[in-house]
């Protein structure tokens, strides 16, 4: 692997990072998904290098779900379900954006002393990869945590799927990545699908999962 | 490949009775044939004990661990559609399904098998992860069937936290892979669990080590372990009860299953720390929070939720406390589990029919206005709750006495935990089964056949367990370390 390929490499896995904590103090839900498709489609360049680098054309396939479902399609679908369920307000946020950012920082800052310390031996770009995808798994978590509003998991726990599939691709010749990164995006579909079919705003008049909790059988 | 196989065969008949049951109209026909594709992927699973097996292949691998968790759940599988069957015809005359629904119900539930049963033969990390996503997928929409809100809220808190559990099992797969990169090259090698049991030792520790919390979360998530439980109750009240069945009975199982798989793997590198604590520990807090939590239910199907997270806490605590005593103990008590709680959700779905409620402030008198159902409950009720002579009893005794002697103060926790649920379930009990029955009170059509055949097979093991029954779980418990 030559210095300049790895660097490239190094540089959009690290840009994913980035976008991860620009999701996270978003307070608009447009604005919101638009970062998400800006994260999307790091992954999908992301991917596409590596696939270029290791010289495994079946991840084209994945960087293209990437772009075209991910970066395009979900974001564009979650658009036009939040103008119809009209919800393009300000979303709540569980604590305020210093201490979610000071937390992301030091997610981040644990899972690089953790990975690389575990994989000593390991190829270096493999070794760098996985650090940044535990950090955007680890991020698209902490999202998941201080978002009450239903859309807003939803983007977090798509930028963690991300991270996921980042992590997979790095791990060379890793078999069913395709196979997986199809499984991952039935699943969104799933989730998009259900915030609309289900109309939790109907039914529930708000998104707001804390809402939702007044529903349970037990309380009265 | 050579022919066609049993393994290939349980995954093949459900996959093809889903199809099937997707597109024939009339839920009698859906019901029967959904009977019919249990009964025949049960008899295919019992074969599996009979016939040489075919040496582990790429994807599929069928062992002596894995045929005790294929049967228990094809046979759980065939009682609960038999059940089932019963079940939705009440459910279609109040009108809280339609056909339309039903047959969508139908074609999930075989889909459901497909997964699990995919999930338990697959020899694939990979696969088997795809396999526990799927059979998570069916039973989310499942729970949501009833299209209420609180079916609603209850299948988004399962969606979400499922798919956060799977998302960090799909994590620990990959770190498994990258272990085992160096050591057996790139490709599908690196992803056979067969393969790479036998090439572990010289996997790199500290990844393996961090490859195991996560799949241990993850999979503790679909497992419903404490902290990321909070999926259970709510999908187990509010779906309609032989899916409560089959999720406490089976899928729990499932996962639980793969976290075996993975702490084998673990302990087959002697540079890792024990896999065992950790269970222990997660196995503990499961018992004691769930077993606080028995006390303050008001919904009945709640309340036996709780209490399969305390036996799922249990059962971790066995496996993760190892050795030939308390493995053998976890095994038994998974499938005395599996028999009572299904069984006991058999009744609880009847019940809650013919009262109307869920509630257990509104079911009163059980054994005077139901007799059969009611002292069916108390049967199932007096099993799980872990009085003598029937199976539970003998599980939980072993792994109390197995934690004495090696343990002595991780068994003071575990007696109160068990003590605590215990105390909470008679408690409901009495309110339920015995006094003047108050409430409305339907007559109602059930099924007690699936319920009676689950209790009486706990009966039995409890007084007696055959001997080749016996040698057959010291020999699993002995592989499992």
């Amino acid at each position: 692997m030559t210095e300049l390929s790895f660097d490239i490499a190094h540089l959009l896995a690290g840009g994913l990072v980035l976008v991860s904590f620009l999701l996270l103090y978003q307070d608009r839900i447009y604005a919101l998904l638009n970062v998400y498709a800006a994260h999307a489609a790091v992954l999908a360049a992301s991917v596409a290098w590596q696939a270029y680098v290791q010289d495994a054309p079946h991840l084209f396939i994945t960087a293209a779900i990437a772009l075209v479902f991910k970066a395009i399609v979900v974001p564009t679908a979650l658009h036009r379900i939040v103008a119809r369920l009209g919800i393009h307000r300000q979303i709540e946020t569980v604590g305020g954006v210093g201490p979610t950012m000071l937390a992301g920082m030091a997610l981040v800052a644990l899972s690089l002393v953790v990975m690389l310390k575990v994989t000593g031996d390991a190829d270096p770009l493999a070794r760098e990869d996985l650090a940044f995808a535990l950090s955007v798994v680890l991020l698209g978590l902490l999202m998941m945590v201080t978002r009450r509003n239903a859309v807003g998991q939803v983007v977090g726990f798509m930028s963690m799927e991300n991270g996921l599939v980042l992590a997979a691709t790095g791990a060379k010749g890793m078999p069913l990545v395709v196979e997986i990164s199809v499984a991952f995006s039935i699943l969104i579909a799933f989730i998009v699908i259900g915030i609309f079919l289900f109309r939790i705003r109907e039914r529930f008049d708000t998104v707001d999962v804390a809402a939702l909790d007044r529903f349970r059988g037990e309380r009265q | 490949m050579t022919g066609f196989t049993p393994e290939i065969a349980i995954l093949v008949i459900p996959l093809v009775a889903a199809a099937v049951l997707a597109v024939i109209p009339g839920y009698r026909a859906g019901a029967l044939l959904n009977v019919l594709a249990c009964a025949a992927t049960l008899l295919t699973a019992v074969s599996l004990f009979f016939i040489e097996r075919s040496p582990p292949g790429t994807y599929f691998l069928v062992d002596d661990l894995n045929v005790v968790f294929i049967v228990l759940t094809t046979f759980v599988a065939f009682t609960t559609s038999i059940f089932s069957a019963s079940y939705i015809g009440h459910e279609l005359e109040t009108g809280r399904l339609t056909p339309a629904y039903l047959r969508f119900y139908h074609a999930m539930y075989q889909l459901l098998m497909f997964g699990m049963n995919l999930s338990l033969t697959a020899n694939n990390i990979g696969l088997m992860w795809v396999a526990i996503e799927l059979a998570t997928l069916t039973t989310v929409l499942m729970v949501g069937i009833y299209r209420t809100h609180e079916a609603l809220e209850a299948a988004w808190k399962y969606f979400i936290l499922g798919s956060v559990g799977i998302a960090l099992a799909l994590f620990g797969t990959i770190l498994v892979y990258m272990a085992a990169l160096p050591v057996i090259g790139e490709g599908i090698d690196a992803m056979v669990w067969t393969t790479l049991i036998s090439r572990a030792a010289g996997f790199e520790p500290a990844l393996l080590e961090l490859a195991f919390v996560f799949l241990l979360l993850g999979y503790g998530t679909k497992a419903g372990l404490v902290p990321l439980h909070a999926w259970l109750p709510d999908a187990h009240a509010e779906g309609p009860t032989p899916i409560s069945a089959v999720l406490s009975g089976l899928l729990l199982n499932v996962a639980l299953y793969a976290v075996l798989r993975f702490k084998l793997l673990l302990a087959a590198n002697p540079g890792t720390f024990a896999a065992g604590p950790l269970m222990a520990v997660l196995g503990l807090a499961s018992l004691s929070f769930a077993s606080f939590m028995l006390y303050r239910r008001r919904d009945i199907k709640r309340m036996f939720a709780y209490s399969s997270i305390e036996h799922m806490g249990i059962i971790t605590f066995a496996f993760g406390m190892g050795g030939p005593l308390a493995n053998f103990a976890g095994l038994l008590h998974m499938v005395m589990h599996s028999l009572t709680k299904s069984g006991i959700f058999f009744a609880v779905g009847h019940i809650a029919q013919a009262k109307g409620t869920q509630k257990i402030a509104d079911i009163r008198g059980l054994t005077e206005s139901h007799p059969l159902l009611g002292w069916g409950l108390v049967l199932g009720v007096v099993a799980i709750a872990g009085l003598p002579p029937l199976g539970i009893f003998m599980s939980e005794f072993l792994v109390v006495s197995s934690t004495f002697a090696r343990q002595p103060l991780l068994a003071i926790p575990l007696v109160a935990g068990l003590l605590i649920g215990f105390g909470a379930l008679v408690l409901r009990l009495q309110g339920l089964a015995f006094g003047a029955p108050s409430g409305a009170s339907a007559p109602v059509k059930a099924s007690y056949v699936p319920m009676f055949i689950h209790f009486a097979l706990v009966l039995v093991a409890g007084l007696f367990l055959p001997r080749p029954l016996v040698e057959w779980f010291e020999h699993i418990a002995r592989l499992l370390g």
